[in-house]
């Protein structure tokens, strides 16, 4: 960084400061000062419209009760306990916990195998790694409808798919069973391109000597990959596990354009949950309530990976 | 780092082959793989012949099944919209469309009035854009070389909002948006509803502060000394020289823009301000199917567009910009 630039520029401004210049400096401070804010100005206008007043607000409207006529009044816990009383309060949690370990699973460990994979071909890479990342592209609710029509069990594809190989359908998202599973695909497809080029990335910065050496050694091509590849990218598979735990925590669009949540609240998700209370039962305050407890949960997700990253960047 | 996956055509010390000519049909007395670029599957095992038939396998495998995973669901979308009703009915599914007709994207094309649609998206992703640019390269400016009071708490809460998942705050910021504090401006199905969060992006700001960190002092007291005003020198040195992250920034962010879905959907409720993905969703389900499928291929073609010009600021930014957080 540049802070190794400054103290030659300023340390060279100072010394004549402590001999009594005091005002001209003073006067190019406060001017330097004012441009900087009137740089800042817009970002801190957006900032603090969309992002550090919501942040706030979250924490007062969960506990108040109100309904934008009269004064707000402080309702203490009341919200929370509306929201844990629910029916969908524990289902929508436990298919948020399962969605998150099921994606982990799909969308966490193909990609870095299939990361591995292609970094050990030696030709169609360009087609491989445009195709792979093709699917994120797509706008998220085109995946997704496009996968409500391959889930269609009359005239879907999945389903004649198994039919040509003459196996019976699945009522994928019309089942409590396969409902959630049925989520998870689609947010795997969707979602896979990025996690497998950015393994790549971190593949390809491997130093060559570390295999060489661990031949050398006799290790063949499994415990290579298991003592040279993986503690090789530790910190990013670290560092992708957390956001991704963070990212599909927040699972919404697939059971809100999919299932709305069903059947029968299996595939209902904590945000969708959290959407449904504000727009769809007109209680806003406990819908913020559940925000917060996800934004609490998140947020240690988040620590840790505030941590890892600055212990290791740096 | 931004394109390290490149493989050079022609490794310097192998003999020279002809580069990529003998791609498909294997000729036995064969040139010898790449060995300079290393990986975990030995070159010696790869050079015997065993080893280049589980090569040649493994490929076969990867290539047919990405394009069975990845491709074939877009090609059965794109002729999925070509077929009618019955067709796309009938048991054993047509791998061709029996007849060649775009009538369904036409047809798509009028009853959902993509033509707005598309039309408001582009209207949000440019201004978001725009404004973007505006408000976080002057930030990043100010806090990268201006350097003022309190410089490091303001980006320290900037960066900070990028621990806050956006979709728990989308309640309040949704209410923000609804009557904006100290205005009292309802900004629902206007514009600025996307473009104002858009542009209070952390992510945004610190690679552009990164950037800037980078770019020499003496560089920017050259300019100052020949009385240069901070404007003109973020608007003559700065920008010029930051052409790369730029590029970046403004790809994520209209593809963000573009590829959005809660947050149009809480703010934009019109139906004639919708954005495209809001607008399909909306009506998917009173439309036939082939006309639904027909106009996701038509909201997917803008952002395949940008992927197929922009492939490699893309993955860049993914690369370069995603992990060092």
């Amino acid at each position: 960084m540049t802070t190794a630039g400054i103290p030659v520029a300023s340390g060279r401004g100072r010394q004549p400061t402590s001999r009594g210049r005091q005002p001209t400096r003073l006067r190019r401070a406060v001017r330097r000062n004012v441009t900087a804010y009137g740089f800042l100005c817009g970002a801190l206008i957006c900032f603090a419209f969309f992002s550090w007043y919501p942040m706030v607000r979250e924490v007062i409207l969960s506990f108040q009760k109100t309904n934008f006529v009269d004064p707000p009044q402080w309702v203490g816990l009341d919200n929370f306990r509306t929201v844990v009383n629910d029916p969908a309060f524990w289902p929508a949690w436990v298919n948020t916990a399962v969605f998150t370990l099921l994606a982990l699973v799909c969308g966490y460990g193909i990609p870095f195998v299939t990361a591995i994979v292609l970094n050990e071909l030696r030709h169609a890479r360009a087609y491989l790694r445009f195709v792979v990342y093709l699917p994120v592209m797509l706008p998220p609710a085109v995946s997704v409808l496009l996968f409500q029509w391959f889930y269609n069990p009359d005239y879907g594809l999945f389903n004649q798919a198994l039919g040509l190989v003459h196996l019976p359908g699945l009522q994928w998202l019309n089942s409590t069973s396969t409902a959630l599973i049925s989520l998870v695909i689609v947010s795997t497809w969707m979602n896979m391109g990025s996690g497998t080029l950015i393994y790549l990335a971190a593949l390809q910065t491997i130093p060559s000597e570390l295999y060489e050496a661990a031949e050398l050694d006799g290790a063949g091509l499994f415990r290579r990959i298991w003592h040279v590849t993986i503690p090789q990218t530790r910190l990013i598979l670290l560092v992708m596990l957390l956001l991704q735990i963070v990212a599909t925590m927040q699972v919404f669009i697939e059971p809100y354009l999919l299932t709305g949540g069903g059947p029968e609240n299996a595939t209902i998700s904590v945000v969708y949950l959290m959407y449904q209370y504000a727009f769809n039962f007109g209680n806003l305050n406990a819908g913020n309530a559940l925000g917060l407890m996800l934004m609490i949960v998140l947020m240690v997700f988040s620590a840790i990976y505030l941590r890892v990253s600055r212990d290791n960047t740096v | 780092m931004t394109d390290v996956t490149v493989m050079p055509d022609r490794p310097a010390g192998t003999p020279a082959a002809p580069a990529g000519n003998e791609r498909r049909g294997p000729r036995r007395p064969r040139k010898p793989f790449q060995t300079q670029f290393r990986t975990a599957v030995s070159p010696h095992q790869l050079n015997t012949a065993r080893g280049r038939t589980v090569y040649w396998i493994v490929l076969a495998i990867v290539v047919v099944s990405f394009t069975a995973a990845f491709v074939f669901p877009l090609y059965w979308m794109v002729t999925g919209a070509m077929k009618s009703t019955e067709e796309l009915n009938s048991i054993p599914p047509s791998f061709l469309p029996l007849h060649f007709s775009l009538d369904g994207y036409l047809e798509a094309w009028d009853l959902l009035g993509l033509g707005t649609l598309l039309g408001n998206t582009a209207l949000y992703a440019g201004g978001a854009w725009l404004l973007t640019l505006a408000v976080d390269v002057s930030a990043a400016y100010a806090l990268s070389k201006l350097r003022p009071v309190l410089g490091k708490v303001v980006l320290a809460l900037m960066l900070s909002t990028l621990m806050i998942p956006p979709m728990v705050i989308m309640l309040p910021a949704y209410l923000t948006a609804k009557e904006l504090p100290i205005f009292g401006w309802n900004l629902l199905n206007t514009p600025w509803a996307i473009w104002l969060p858009a542009a209070a992006n952390g992510f945004n700001v610190f690679l552009l502060k990164r950037f800037f960190d980078s770019i020499p002092r003496e560089l920017l007291e050259a300019a100052e000394i020949d009385g240069a005003s901070p404007g003109r020198i973020l608007w003559s040195v700065v920008i010029p020289i930051s052409r790369p992250i730029l590029g970046v920034v403004s790809i994520l962010t209209v593809v963000n823009v573009w590829r959005d879905f809660v947050w149009p959907l809480l703010v934009l409720p019109d139906s004639d301000k919708m954005s495209v993905s809001i607008g399909i969703a909306s009506l998917s389900s009173q439309m036939p199917q082939n006309v639904l499928v027909a106009s996701l291929v038509i909201a997917s073609i803008p952002t395949i567009v940008v992927f197929f010009l922009f492939q490699r600021h893309i993955m860049a930014g993914l690369t370069g910009g995603g992990l060092k957080g």
